[in-house]
């Protein structure tokens, strides 16, 4: 189906490209599924699927949007089959990102992610593309196949939806009910536990 | 070609106050529309991209030399 093989120099171009977006592959996938290993592996579907589909890219532009594209349905099909529900990094760094006046916890890095995993697929890909990766209005909607003002909405609603949650302090919390959240909580317990000294309890 | 101007100042307006605010630092005043969590989206970006490309990646790039 390939009339047009690709020279070798041009698929060793494709292949520096490629591997040159993989962080950012690995970056947008972390941020729309929360796990890490799932998202590596959506990562390397998408390469696959980038590799080959190599003759469809058009040299010059841009690698990340094209392989965007891909990881993005990708990750659309799994999560149509049900996978990443609920589920949430729990190794993103606890690294303070703002402290909100007039409340007692610190943002964190990680409250972030958790927060954003709420929101609708849609929505947060649109943020991610925008306001994560950088791409300007237009490029996150032909990424996503729509409008651009559908993106600007979408974009809008998804930041309404998080400043609500930093503001009102509803954040998730790991206490969703899920295993991984349960696995978290007692981790935290533990570590309430030590601090307080009220160790050994079993 | 003013207004255009502004347009894209505009459009451009999510990078260019995500890195002032990442080189600012924090002080807790919102420009514009912009939440002062906003540079965290960045940094949860960004804390992705610094990490090193784990062996698995290396093993498929090998990996695709030999499909073709």
């Amino acid at each position: 189906m390939s009339d047009s093989e690709r020279t070798p120099t041009e698929r060793a171009d494709f292949k520096r490209e490629l591997t040159e977006v993989i962080p950012h592959l690995r970056a947008f996938a972390r941020g729309l599924c929360g796990r890490p290993d799932m998202a590596d592996d959506l990562v390397q579907e998408a390469m696959l699927k980038a590799w080959a589909a190599q003759e469809r890219f058009e040299p010059g532009t841009s690698m990340r949007a094209w392989t965007f594209v891909i990881l993005r349905n990708a990750f659309l099909t799994d999560m149509r089959r049900n996978r990443f529900r609920g589920e949430y990094d729990e190794n993103v760094a606890e690294r303070i990102l703002t402290a909100p006046a007039g409340q007692e916890e610190p943002i964190h890095l990680s409250d972030m992610h958790r927060a954003l995993l709420t929101l609708p697929p849609e929505r947060r890909e649109a943020l991610l593309l925008v306001g994560a990766g950088g791409f300007s209005y237009d490029e996150a909607a032909s990424i996503c196949g729509c409008a651009v003002g559908t993106i600007k909405s979408r974009v809008g609603r998804a930041r309404a939806a998080l400043t609500k949650m930093m503001e009102d302090g509803t954040i998730p919390r790991r206490s969703t009910g899920d295993e991984s959240a349960h696995k978290a909580i007692l981790q935290e317990l533990d570590m309430v536990a030590a601090g307080n000294g009220i160790s050994a309890k079993s | 070609m003013k207004s255009d101007k502004n347009k894209v100042g505009k459009d451009c307006s999510d990078n260019a106050e995500l890195s002032s605010q990442q080189t600012g630092g924090k002080s807790g005043h919102r420009t514009g529309q912009k939440p002062e969590w906003a540079n965290g989206l960045r940094q949860l970006y960004d804390s992705v991209v610094e990490e090193p490309l784990p062996d698995s990646f290396k093993d498929l790039l090998a990996r695709l030399d030999d499909k073709s």
